[in-house]
């Protein structure tokens, strides 16, 4: 799951503008680059680190939600979840691959990862502090997702674009699964509701910070917007979220932790009260509750997991050798 | 003794394995493996599953699967000791797995002829998930044990700490062979021949020698477990027994 406008892309570039004219006009009649066209530099930049910090927010993402798996309290949640997560390491794997296309290595994004060079997603520095966040979590940060990823399935770049079409179908289901959580709980017994009630009163302003910065802030959408790595702002995109959200959070008796959400007629959608755009930075930055403990965890899990590597690696080496000399 | 107790003694050690196996996700070595773990340990929560389902039908008071998982404490679990053993590190976490998984193999094998129509169902799907767990741990044990000195080191110590533990997968508990009696589940002995090879050619491959057992621990059907155990039930059922009679 990730969806967040791009933080800290690049997009400047140096080639003629003959060249960017020839480009832009196969990106204008809707063709797909693939990685071994001529692109500019500026756009495989913005690609490999878009795709990036998509992988990495996958990895990450496993964390909170692989925090419950040991606890899940029915089995055929603990399955559930198992998967989830399963399918959030996939998505890494292949964004890992799209991005491969570019000519970064895995090895080279992981290293940015671990040494804090490379961003992702911010809502995964946020804890995961009852049974009922891994629904909302799943209706929320899952629902956000979609939004964001769906236009990225028509991404010009190839690729990308066909690895969203797959993480899309999951994200879909993660998400209708988060809901059917969410609703096991609010309908349930009163100390359920209340810990799903819980949840979303934690999550609701991470996930709507999600979609990025106001439109107006928002630097270097516009050249993504021109290239059609993007194609809707972030905030159409957090508005569609919304307005979608919204009655789901009715069906489940559910109020949504904001005093000044209300029905705008004339817009046709719901106004939302103002977003603490401290706290975004702040966990972008770096700052977020969970960033040093995610961090650590995956650290840890690559460092521990070294002599493994090193082991496959000799092996590998000794077979060749020993086919070699068969030979 | 009756046969819903047998069924509960794999299914426990089907669920307690597959939990263990389920703590690597999100920390394993690599990205292949934190995708291929949670896959093993879905196939053997996924065995557990049908399995309860099966000896609270037999049992007949009305118990479902979570019912069993989540309301009975160590003393009450009836799994073999290898599957509650701790992760440790790879190697010993692909060691436990190829162990496991040479057991069961030929276990399901011979229960597709099983007199009843659950185990037979569940027999034909995980004897095919058991073989690639062989396939997947058993290349991984050759990997490490002719690896790097490090690799081979931790392996020669995996195989040092679990080989204890196998004797026990052989023994049948009386419920077990009330259940083989009724051809509901096959002789647990008769698994050695098969588990034999497969361990033999695996550790030939691995440069790992055959480990001398002087004294096989047992105590898990009846019961006796190490102490892991409880702490890893207590986290599995802590959210579960919080709100009694809640569903989820």
């Amino acid at each position: 799951m990730y969806s967040q406008g791009l933080i800290g892309a690049d997009g400047r570039t140096t080639e003629s503008e003959e060249f960017l004219a020839r480009f832009q006009a196969r990106i204008d009649a809707e063709e797909k680059i693939e990685p071994t066209d001529a692109m500019p530099e500026g756009y495989r930049r913005t690609l490999v680190r878009q795709i990036g910090q998509h992988a990495h927010s996958e990895i990450v993402g496993m964390l909170p939600e692989g925090n419950w798996i040991t606890r899940a309290p029915s089995l055929r949640r603990k399955a559930a979840l198992l998967a989830k997560v399963q399918d959030e390491g996939g998505h890494g794997l292949y964004l890992y691959c799209a991005a491969e296309t570019l000519g970064v290595s895995r090895e080279e994004m992981t290293e940015e990862l671990l040494s804090g060079k490379a961003k992702y997603s911010s809502i995964f520095n946020y804890p995961t502090l009852s049974w009922a966040d891994i629904g909302i979590i799943g209706w929320l940060v899952d629902g956000a997702a979609i939004m964001n990823q769906i236009p990225l399935c028509r991404c010009s770049f190839g690729p990308y674009a066909r690895a969203m079409i797959r993480v899309c179908k999951e994200e879909s289901f993660h998400q209708r699964q988060g809901y059917e959580l969410c609703m096991s709980l609010a309908f349930g017994t009163p100390e359920q509701k209340a810990m799903v009630q819980d949840a979303l009163n934690r999550w609701w302003w991470p996930s709507i910070m999600m979609f990025g910065p106001h439109d107006a802030d928002s630097q270097h959408s516009d050249q993504s917007m021109a290239w059609k790595i993007k194609r809707f702002s972030n905030d159409e995109l957090r508005q569609k979220f919304i307005d979608a959200t919204v009655p789901q959070a009715e069906y489940l008796g559910l109020t949504l932790p904001d005093p000044d959400l209300k029905w705008n007629e004339e817009k046709g959608g719901y106004d939302h009260g103002p977003i603490d755009w401290s706290e975004f930075w702040r966990v972008v930055k770096g700052q977020g509750p969970m960033a040093r403990d995610r961090i650590k965890a995956r650290k840890k899990a690559w460092d521990d997991g070294a002599w493994v590597r090193e082991a496959a690696l000799a092996h590998a080496e000794k077979r060749r050798a020993r086919k070699m000399a068969a030979e | 003794m009756a046969v819903w107790e047998a069924l509960i003694e794999l299914a426990d050690d089907h669920l307690v394995l597959g939990h263990r196996v389920s703590e690597w996700c999100g920390h394993a070595p690599m990205l292949e493996e934190d995708l291929a773990m949670p896959n093993m340990a879905l196939d053997m929560i996924g065995t557990s599953r049908t399995l309860y389902c099966r000896a609270g039908e037999l049992e007949g008071k009305g118990r479902d699967e979570d019912a069993i998982a989540y309301l009975r404490n160590e003393r009450e679990y009836r799994n073999c000791l290898l599957v509650e053993r701790p992760n440790e590190d790879f190697a010993h976490t692909m060691l436990r797995q190829l162990y496991f998984a040479a057991f069961m193999k030929p276990f399901w094998d011979a229960a597709l002829v099983s007199s009843d129509e659950v185990v037979r169902g569940v027999a034909g799907k995980a004897g095919k998930e058991m073989a690639y767990h062989i396939r997947h741990a058993g290349e991984w044990v050759i990997r490490l044990g002719d690896g790097t000195e490090e690799s081979a080191r931790r392996m020669r110590e995996a195989v040092d700490a679990l080989s204890i533990y196998v004797d026990e997968l052989f023994d049948s508990s009386d419920a077990a062979q009330d259940a083989e009696a009724a051809g509901v589940l096959p002789k647990r002995s008769e698994m050695r021949a098969a588990f034999d090879k497969v361990i033999e050619d695996v550790f030939a491959e691995a440069l790992l020698e055959l480990p001398e057992v002087p004294f096989g621990q047992r105590g898990g059907r009846s019961g006796q477990h190490g102490e892991g155990l409880g702490h890893m039930l207590a986290e599995m059922q802590s959210l579960h027994r919080a709100h009694p009679g809640a569903t989820w």
